[in-house]
């Protein structure tokens, strides 16, 4: 990033790189809260459209200014602790929750040559951070001292502990294919339009690595945690409020997170998908600027699957709990596992994309 | 690079073989009905002796090393690991139609047994602490389970939660020991500690501190005072076909273990480690053959008696000699051959739904079946140490071993608890030949277990006449 | 500089919380402290460039095992006062075997302090992988002891199964494999039916 040039000499190069990333940050935060909150709206409407609904439409144009209201109105309201809570832990939980969703942002490759901080690891990192959010779930259900919000912690923490590993195999799948731990090498590894993506050769690791997701993030139909018809809302029974709205805005976060990790990991992050041998022909033409990569192409794929969030929402009923447990263990980690050793078997004989 | 990787191989194929076949094994019991269990036991033994003859036949004549010289494979380890799947094998057959009885008779003994052995087999060729520990808890963790593997017994979930508790503060402390040593010396290879130790000038503290620990953890797994409190629970409490197994194939890796962590790897500081062991060696002496006179449950009793051999093995390590260590090997080999057969005749006797762990179930035997009345006779003999039973002569070697070490006093402390040992096993004798049970039924059982058995007992006797063979193997161990 | 101050706030944070783990009375709170604990060892390594092992640390320590560990003791009702109860009769036993391993290691650091202190680390360049150093290393010179380990995890999970799974007579249960095999003509009977007619 370029400082004004006084302000170069004033301060001494830490602070400089200090103050590079907190601005940077800060950009990305301000971005994905925005996201988060016209995500709520986009919900609603696609939801209300699969259903033959109108939607939320009063609020501003075409009901555009509803996420804004719906945030006043929980600003206002009243925090309760319920009495016999452990007070810290309660009021903690909400922020364990929303801090790895954000975190995690940190090693995201946004577009060519940016990303917060490059680090090597950074496909373990964002597995440790994913790893994390299930804290916030457990703190709160226990800390409200509620018999409702304790049995969604349970069930959340055996599902996150099943589809974690379902997810980490993916994720090995992903790195051998790769050749690296880096997420904006792995970005360019999949150079070259869609063929060369990982999700074409890596398509069951692919699908396993969504359906975690969406079982990661509690969603439906994985969302047993909350299951209104069985345990009320779940872990966050007891929380009004801002408190509510941080759990809110963390849900939606950690969805955004694993939407835009699986266009990183599996449909190319900011590549275009013109950008193959084979759209060669549109060189020189009008659709030129089609062929460039960049955050758009990101932000899409982004959308798409945030939007396949929605759709399974609107669609599936809820699975019922030893169903889970059963497609995580028993179906998504052996299907993890034979894939990596057909990759493995890809590998040495040379077949597929990375093979090169 | 690959050639290094061959070699290598080559030199643990005993182990690679083995482990292959647990997982086929693993697969194969899965598939089958359960009146075909019996190919799990067939596939099983067929295992065993495969990785009999791979162990004996490993790295040639000579000793070599692998894996960056922390798996050694040396005459020490050839012997110890034949014998090993021997005595596992003996196992296998003798728990067979005692497990069948119980409705037990899963293919999962099998699968933990030979992950027990692995564990053995491993320990036996470790010749670093990472290799060792990964030995030992593999060893480990396959007992725990085979201690609670009656799911309904609550003495067995009991005794099996106290050697799992018990165990764990010991791996610990083993753990704990191998750290402070590994902190200082900056070496988890053995080869590379004999080295260092023998480049010290004196004694140092964090030696002793560390070895101190490694001692504790190596004379829990042995089950040598005052760390025994797990093995009479442990023997009584424990399925009777998974005592025997306890009682036998594990005690030669810790032979194996006393052997090669300190005998090999510190012989510079033996010294130092001598007392440490001969304390652990009398006290087990004094302990296992004054306490097991007051036993009345067989399992009991034999849980000290091996406590006390325990004490004679570690008396031949300690003289830091070679004929000493080779005196010890001899003697664990020849008290597994005992041990063997004295629980195949509890198993022996033990009917549909009732144990025979009582002494008194031992009443009247000369009359039921005086054939095995006579094999426990001579089992209880060679356990005494009369001549010429092969106890005798283990003890015998064991004892010229101290005296050539010029311990004449702990000598004669041994030949004394000897002595006292001949009580109880005499008492199984009396019992067996002066006493009545009125109202036995003659014993039963499959053609192929009395004959094991038989050859079992004989061999007592036979090592005994003809220790040559035994003792040739035995000697040139540590090359 | 910085380094070393950070090592400072990080290690005093985790002997505070260390400590923690023990005092606390709640077990819960001990638990939650012991992830703290694992979160800023794992920052310690971080420190030390080695960020395949703190990661690890996290992902595994703080992301599955004490999320089980948790989900162990927020099940079981723990009696702490009853745990409590000998505290005072062994305590003086505690006491003394801890101060015999104090004394020991007080030792073994004192005599350490006569050898020649290790030499600094270098830091290596930016681009350097720990993560395939590690690799290289495990799956050559340590791969025997790695696929002990291997088998000692799947004698573990051989082990639980084998303590937990039974089938109980009579227990409802749906069988998701007939669920799934399941044939339309199994549930449903078309038949053919003339029309009624009011007469």
């Amino acid at each position: 990033m370029n400082w004004p040039a006084g302000l170069e000499q004033a301060l001494p190069e830490w602070a400089l790189t200090t103050l590079t990333s907190l601005v940077q940050i800060g950009v990305v935060c301000l971005v994905l809260i925005l996201s988060v909150a016209f995500l709520t709206y986009f919900e609603r409407k696609v939801i209300g459209f699969m259903q033959n609904r109108m939607g939320p439409n009063r609020v501003g144009p075409r009901g555009l200014l509803q996420p804004f209201a719906d945030v006043i109105k929980l600003l206002m309201k009243e925090v309760i602790v319920p009495s016999s809570a452990n007070r810290f832990l309660f009021v903690i939980a909400p922020v364990l929750s929303i801090a790895p969703a954000l975190a995690a942002w940190a090693v995201m490759p946004l577009f060519p040559g940016f990303v917060i901080a490059d680090i090597d690891a950074a496909l373990l990192y964002v597995l440790a951070l994913t790893s994390m959010g299930v804290y916030g779930v457990i703190l709160a259900g226990w800390a409200s001292n509620s018999k409702y919000a304790l049995l969604g912690a349970m069930r959340s923490a055996a599902q996150i502990i099943a589809y974690e590993i379902a997810m980490g195999f993916a994720l090995v799948g992903v790195l051998m294919a790769g050749g690296s731990l880096n997420l904006g090498a792995i970005v360019e590894a999949q150079a070259g339009g869609p063929l060369s993506w990982f999700w074409l050769p890596l398509f069951p690791l692919f699908i396993v690595y969504f359906v975690s997701g969406v079982a990661e993030t509690n969603r439906a139909p994985f969302d047993v945690a909350e299951g209104e018809s069985e345990i009320v809302a779940g872990f966050h029974v007891e929380y009004s409020g801002v408190a509510f709205a941080v759990f809110f805005l963390a849900e939606y976060a950690n969805m955004i997170l694993i939407a835009a990790l699986t266009a990183v990991l599996f449909l190319g992050g900011w590549t275009s998908p013109f950008a193959g041998s084979m759209f060669s022909f549109l060189d020189g033409s009008v659709l030129e600027f089609l062929r460039a990569s960049g955050l758009h192409w990101l932000a899409l794929k982004t959308a798409f699957f945030l939007f396949c969030f929605l759709w399974f929402r609107a669609t599936f009923p809820r699975y019922r709990y030893d169903q889970i447990m059963r497609l995580g263990w028993k179906v998504f980690i052996p299907v993890t596992i034979v894939w990596i050793f057909v990759e493995g078997v890809m590998v040495v004989l040379g077949v597929g994309p990375w093979s090169s | 690079m690959m050639n290094e990787l061959v070699s290598d191989l080559s030199a643990v194929r005993a182990e690679a073989f083995l482990a292959a076949g647990i997982c086929v094994l693993l697969l194969f019991d899965l598939f089958i009905r359960d009146r075909h269990r019996d190919l799990t036991y067939a596939l099983a033994m067929l295992l065993l002796a495969g990785t009999g003859w791979l162990a004996a036949t490993a790295g040639g004549d000579g000793r070599v090393l692998a894996f960056g010289g922390s798996v050694v494979v040396d005459p020490l380890a050839r012997v110890l690991k034949v014998a090993a799947a021997l005595a596992m094998a003996v196992v296998f057959l003798y728990s067979r139609p005692w497990l069948r009885e119980r409705q037990l008779f899963r293919g999962e003994y099998y699968v933990l047994g030979l992950f027990a052995l692995l564990g053995i087999l491993v320990i036996i060729s470790g010749h670093s602490f990472l290799v060792i520990y990964l030995g030992l808890e593999m060893l480990s963790l396959a007992l725990y389970a085979l201690v609670v593997y009656d799911r309904d017994s609550p003495i067995g979930a009991e005794s099996g939660m106290k050697y799992f508790v018990l165990g764990a503060i010991a791996s610990g402390t083993l753990l704990y020991g191998m750290s402070i040593v590994y902190g200082f010396s900056g070496t988890l290879n053995l080869g590379e500690l004999r080295e260092y130790a023998a480049g010290l000038d004196g004694v140092p503290v964090f030696l002793l501190v560390g070895l101190g620990f490694m001692l504790s953890g190596i004379a829990f797994k042995f089950g040598a005072v005052p760390f025994h409190m797990w093995v009479p629970d442990v023997y009584q409490g424990a399925p009777t076909s998974v005592s025997l197994l306890i009682a036998t194939a594990p005690k030669l890796a810790s032979i194996a273990l006393v052997i090669r962590l300190v005998a090999e790897a510190l012989p510079e500081l033996l010294v130092t480690w001598q007392v440490i062991l001969m304390t652990l060696a009398v006290l087990s002496l004094l302990i296992g053959n004054i306490v097991a006179i007051a036993q009345t449950n067989i399992k009991r009793m034999l849980a000290y008696s091996a406590i006390a051999h325990v004490g004679f093995i570690l008396l031949g390590v300690a003289t830091g000699t070679t004929a000493g260590v080779e005196a010890a090997v001899f003697y664990s080999i020849v008290y597994v051959v005992a041990a063997a057969g004295a629980f195949g005749i509890i198993m022996l006797l033990s009917s549909r739904g009732a144990e025979a762990d009582q002494l008194d179930d031992f009443r009247g035997l000369s009359q039921r079946s005086p054939w095995f009345a006579l094999m426990m006779l001579l089992l209880m003999a060679s356990m005494i140490g009369i001549p010429p039973l092969a106890g005798f002569y283990a003890k015998w070697i064991v004892l010229l071993a101290l005296v050539e070490a010029g311990a004449v006093w702990l000598a004669l402390f041994a030949v004394l608890m000897s002595v006292v040992g001949a009580f109880y096993y005499l008492r199984v004798i009396r019992l067996m030949y002066f006493d009545e049970l009125p109202g036995g039924a003659p014993v039963q059982a499959p053609g192929d277990f009395r004959l094991v058995l038989s050859i079992n007992a004989l061999l007592a006797l036979a090592l005994g006449l003809f220790p040559g063979p035994l003792m040739d193997l035995c000697t040139g161990l540590l090359g | 500089m910085v380094p070393s101050v950070l090592f400072a706030i990080f290690a005093g944070v985790l002997v505070l919380s260390a400590l923690g783990v023990i005092i606390a009375r709640n077990p819960v709170h001990s638990a939650l402290l012991l992830i703290l604990c694992f979160f800023t060892s794992a920052v310690l390594w971080l420190l030390l460039e080695a960020e395949f092992l703190a990661l690890v640390l996290v992902l595994v320590y703080v992301g599955a095992v004490m999320v089980l560990f948790l989900f162990v003791i927020m099940m079981l009702d723990v009696n702490v006062t009853r745990m409590r109860e000998g505290f005072t009769r062994y305590a003086p036993l505690g006491a003394i075997v801890s101060g015999i391993i104090i004394l020991q290691l007080a030792g073994a650091i004192w005599l350490r302090s006569g050898l020649p202190a290790a030499e600094p680390l270098t830091p290596r360049e930016a681009g350097h992988s720990n993560t395939r150093e590690l690799g290289a290393v495990l799956y050559t010179e340590h791969v025997y002891a790695f696929e002990l380990a291997a088998f000692i995890l799947l004698l573990a999970i051989i082990a639980a199964i084998m303590l937990t799974l039974r089938q109980r007579p009579g227990l409802k249960v749906q069988d998701v494999s007939a669920q799934v095999k399941v044939q339309r003509k199994d549930r449903v009977r078309l038949v053919k039916m003339d029309a009624e007619k009011d007469s």
